[in-house]
Parts: C-alpha cells; structure tokens; sequence
C-alpha cells in the first residue's frame, strides 16, 4: 500500500463479463498519469471505479491518500478529495456556469456564497471563460465547457483529477485550449489521471503511461519508453495503429 | 326567445348566482387542497418508487397501480359511507379531498417519476464525483431539471382535479355543481346548470391553453 491511489487486484464485472481482470497499480501524490488503449479495453470503467461510480469486486481494494474507497462515511471524503472530468462535460443546464462552479463547495464544503463566488471567479478567470461566468453552458462552445468542467471539479481542491477522454467529444480546433488547460494543471502538483487518445499530450506531459487492453494492463513506463520503443506486441500494435493514421 | 328564457334565465341567474359562488369558493378550495397535497404525496411516491430498498419500492409500485386502477367515484363512496363502519367518519370536504388526493397522488408519482428518469445520467454522475450527497443532489440538480419536464402533464393532471372535484357533490358536499342542481331544482329552470358549466370553462380553459402552450414550447426547444 504505497501509492497515494493505489489499487489492488481490481476486479469488476458486468454481468458475467469481465471488464477488469485484476489491476494493480500504484501513482504517487502529485504523479500524471495517462492511460492509454482500444476501445472497450477498461480505460474508462477502471477511472470511474476510483470514486466509486462504479462498483467493484469484494475483494478488490482501492485507497485514495489513506481513505479506503468503499461505500458509506469513507465514499463521501474520497468523492470530495477526488474531481473528475467527462467526455460529454456535464454540466448542469439549469445553472449559470459560476453556479456550476459553485454548487459542490457551497453544499459539500460548507463555504458561504461570499467565498463560493470568489473562488469560482478565480478559478474560472483561470481557465479562461471569466466573461461567460453568467451565462448559462448551453450557450458556450464544447471547449468552453469542458473548461467550465474542469474549474467545477477544481472548486472542490481536489487532490486526485480524474479525466475521462476529456477533448473526445470537442471540434478538433477546441482540443488545444482544453489541453493547455490540462498541462498547467499538471504543474501544480495535482494528481491526474487522464483517459486520452492525445498522445502528442500523453508525450509531452505524462510523468508514466499506462496501455490497457482487454481489461488488463499490459505495459506501463515514461512516455518515451513507451511510446518509442514499446515491448508488448498489443502495444505496439496499438500504437503503431493510432499514431500512422 | 324561449331559448334564452330557458337556458340564460336573466332572472333566475341574478337570484341564485350567490349560492353559485359560495359552491365555486369551495370546488376552489378543494381543487387546491387536493392538488398540493397529491403533489407532496406523488413526489415522495416517486421518490421511493426510484430509490427506496426493493421491498418498500414493491410497496410503492402496488400503491401506484392500484389508486390509477380505482374509480374515484367508487373510492370517494368507500371513504364517505363504508369508513364510518370502522370509527372514521369525515366531512364531506375532507372525504373528497383523502379520496382526490389518493389519487392523483398515485398519477403525479408516474409523472415524477418519469421526469427524474428522463435526467441524462451524466447529472447524477456529476453530482456525485462533487461529492454531493443524494439530498443536495436531488434538490439542487436534479429535481429543478426535472420540473421543467413535468410541469405540463403536471398542470394536465391538476386540471382533472379540478374537474373531478364535482364528483364531491354526490356525497352532499356544497360545490359548485351541488349549488347549481340545487339552484335549479329552487328556480325549476336549468340556467344555473349551464352558468356552471361556463365557471368550469372559464377557470379550467386558460390552464389548458398553457398546457398546449408549453408542451408546444418544449417541443420546439427539443434538440
Ligand atoms: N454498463 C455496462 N454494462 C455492460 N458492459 C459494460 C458497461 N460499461 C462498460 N461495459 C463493457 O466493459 C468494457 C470496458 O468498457 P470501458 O467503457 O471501460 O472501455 P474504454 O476503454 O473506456 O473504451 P472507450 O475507449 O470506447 O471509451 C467494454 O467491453 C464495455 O462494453
Ligand atoms: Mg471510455
């Protein structure tokens, strides 16, 4: 139990199918983590399992800085420690966007609207979308939003980032902004956990890459072992796949 | 001319239009009791119909079935006659109104319940990787989603209320459509019968209309 996330033999099914097979996987504090494969491989079920919007195996163990992440009293500090970023945003429609930034830590952390107020200004001038701060997200562009995502998610202070394919669902020319974003981020000493097919971003920022596959996973190293001279034959099959089309 | 002498007796209207009124004060009053209270009851109705442990949710689901599945005729006699057998015996307000507010208690948790499932699941995701717990999560994102959903078949369904509130008068209550059969039986003219129908009209047309209106918009809004 070293990591300050760290799983252990984690197991999830759907049904009778295996999604997980029994990951174990250890990421220091502060740690970028991008974890990379095909799809259906388990990027996404395996990210969601460490804030327990998936359920897992029994005898599966996932511990987030000392907090075991099982249901009940424990859940509930592990989902404020951890915020996660989605591929369709999320947001909520029915609230100004410095609404959406303010709603989890005026109800989760207590903060009065006073203190609500100046750190979604803050954040939100930090991701750049200051001036929609009254606007309502509908009426913002994808990389806007997934902007607005990420300040909502930080509102909370945030430990642990987990992001979930986070520019996938953007217009190619909104990618960048939500990446510059994401890269400042990651030198703030926040950890990050980013389900991506970016690999120029997973490259240039990572600190170690994961390749899953088929539930598993199969490699794991510093982005230039991996992406430049990979071992297993599935990962190179993979990448040589995505990165020559 | 014999028509109008008939139907829209002058006369007769100007003599029995205060009783009318005290019958229609009352339908409001129960048609508003009843709506309020159906709402609260459908809501937590459908609240643990969604989320309750399996049994209770069973329990919930029976209760549904059975109160759309009973005429509210039937159930308003049941409570007036037949719960005076076992000790309970009520006003004839206060048996409409149980027997009104059964019911479309059991209507409005469908509806409520359609609205909360028609939430994209990306929202309770999102409360939830906040850190939000389930009351913050219901209150502040997904019931004031939901609401905007279930407001017209919400508004359709407290229309039948209203109207249904003239089944009371079989059980003597004083409402509207009480006062006017009494009118008229009092003026041995039926002009008293067709004022009512034009109160039920007046009151009921412009919350239809904003039914028609909004579904209309929410149609168009639809992506
Ligand atoms: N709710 C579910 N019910 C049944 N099977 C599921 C469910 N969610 C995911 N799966 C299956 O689990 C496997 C892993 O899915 P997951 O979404 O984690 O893949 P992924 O690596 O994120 O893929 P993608 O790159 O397409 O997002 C897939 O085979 C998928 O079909
Ligand atoms: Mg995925």
């Amino acid at each position: 139990m070293d990591g300050f996330v760290s799983i252990r033999n984690l197991k999830k099914f759907y049904g009778e199918f295996c999604a997980l097979k029994g990951i174990n996987l250890d990421i220091a504090e502060g740690e970028v983590i991008c974890i990379v494969g095909p799809s259906g491989s388990g990027k996404s079920t395996l990210i969601r399992c460490i804030n327990r919007l998936e359920g897992f195996e029994d005898t599966s163990e996932i511990v987030v800085d000392g907090i075991p992440v099982m249901p009940g009293k424990s859940l509930a500090k592990v989902r404020a420690e951890v915020g996660m970023v989605f591929q369709s945003f999320n947001l909520f429609p029915h609230l100004t966007v410095r609404r959406n930034v303010m709603l989890a830590p005026s109800r989760v952390r207590g903060l009065s609207t006073t203190e609500a107020t100046d750190r979604a200004n803050f954040l939100l001038e930090r991701v750049g979308i200051s001036e929609q701060a009254d606007k309502y997200p509908e009426h913002l562009s994808g990389g806007q939003q997934q902007r607005v995502a990420i300040a909502r998610a930080l509102a909370m202070e945030p430990r642990v980032m987990l992001f979930d394919e986070p520019t996938s669902a953007l217009d190619p020319e909104m990618v960048g902004e939500v990446l510059d974003v994401m890269k400042d981020l990651a030198g703030t000493g926040v950890t990050m956990i980013v389900v991506t097919h970016e690999m120029g971003f997973a490259r240039q920022v990572a600190d170690r890459v994961i390749f899953m596959d088929g539930g598993e996973v199969i490699e794991t190293g510093k982005p230039d072992e991996i992406f430049s001279n990979p071992q297993e034959p599935r990962t190179q099959n993979f990448l040589s796949a995505v990165l020559n089309h | 001319m014999e028509i109008i002498d008939t139907f829209f007796n002058v006369e007769v209207l100007l003599r029995t239009y205060p009783l009318m009124l005290k019958g229609l004060w009352i339908t409001i009053k129960l048609g508003v009791v009843s709506i309020i209270a159906g709402l609260a009851l459908g809501l937590v109705l459908a609240l643990i119909r969604l989320y309750a442990a399996p049994p209770v949710q069973l329990l919930a689901r029976i209760y549904i079935d059975v109160f759309r599945s009973l005429p509210l005729l039937v159930l308003l006699i049941i409570v007036y006659y037949a719960l005076p057998f076992v000790g309970i015996s009520m006003s004839s307000f206060w048996s409409a109104m149980l027997a009104l507010t059964l019911v479309s208690g059991a209507y409005m948790a469908e509806i409520f319940r359609a609205g909360i499932q028609a939430i994209p699941k990306g929202q309770f995701e999102a409360s939830q990787a906040l850190g939000l717990g389930y009351r913050h999560m219901m209150v502040d994102v997904i019931l004031p989603q939901a609401v905007k959903i279930v407001i017209p078949p919400l508004t359709n369904n407290s229309i039948n209320v209203v109207k249904d509130t003239a089944l009371a008068s079989v059980v003597a209550m004083p409402d509207l459509l009480k006062q006017a059969t009494q009118a008229q039986a009092l003026a041995a003219n039926p002009s008293p019968l067709i004022l009512a129908a034009a109160i039920y009209v007046a009151i009921l047309w412009p919350l239809v209309a904003a039914v028609s209106r909004m579904e209309r918009r929410l149609g168009a809004g639809e992506r």
